[in-house]
């Protein structure tokens, strides 16, 4: 399925772009995190958080294609 | 009193003291309470590797922060008995020194507002989707991390 991910603060600098979408063939988000850790190497030495239809998932959880945001640590405040 | 609406907690730039001081003014009609509190988040000028962070620039998944500020919202008028509450963040550039998050709680009396202004406050911290470039003087930069 195509889905569309957003990318947020230093993940955005790892990336070099905010927003794309890409073919994903998988089922989990450890396999889309995988997918992504091929495309950008860098990002393996990243701490992130990962959201779908805006809240937090784990790895385990079924990527239903909606609104999936790679976010770094949070820093509100 | 509880509000259903998902309001738009995030303001361009530094908070003003003006700003905070109109929205203090503002609850002068409301004569049923008898405490506020308020916690103001200030931009440090941390020094790091004999490099002083001049501004924090901050961007925000706004959409869920907002949603998540609206949770927030809701669980600390569930668990205080709260008149109201207001919670204002930066977006963008704020300098070292101004304003960048603003939280007003209120009550009938004092004892309330204090419990629930550290419960916003550290659910804020460790729960929204914000995030903050600390750029130093030299214009380079890093990511600023809560603890």
């Amino acid at each position: 399925m195509l889905i569309t991910i957003k990318y947020f603060g230093q993940i955005a600098e790892v990336t070099r772009r905010e927003e794309e979408s890409l073919e994903f063939s998988g089922s989990l988000i450890s396999e889309l995190i995988e997918q992504l850790y091929k495309k950008y190497t860098a990002l393996k030495n990243k701490d992130f958080k990962v959201a779908q239809n805006q809240e937090l998932v784990t790895l385990e959880t079924v990527v239903s294609g909606n609104d999936i945001a790679i976010l770094p640590p949070f820093a509100g405040g | 009193m509880a509000d259903k609406k998902i309001k738009n907690v995030f303001r361009q730039g530094a908070i003003s003291s003006e700003f905070i001081g109109d929205s203090i003014a503002k609850h002068q009609t409301k004569t049923s309470i008898g405490a506020h509190n308020i916690f103001l988040g200030q931009v440090r000028a941390d020094v790091i590797d004999d490099k002083t962070v001049s501004a924090i620039e901050y961007t925000a998944y706004e959409d869920m922060a907002n949603a998540k500020f609206h949770e927030i919202r809701e669980a600390a008028f569930e668990k205080f008995e709260l008149t109201c509450m207001h919670i204002y963040h930066s977006l963008g550039t704020v300098k070292a020194g101004e304003i960048c998050l603003f939280v007003f709680v209120s009550s009938p009396r004092r004892k309330v507002v204090f419990k629930a202004l550290e419960f916003i406050v550290e659910a804020i911290k460790a729960d929204v989707p914000v995030f903050g470039k600390e750029i130093f003087e030299d214009e380079s930069h890093q990511w600023k991390v809560n603890h």
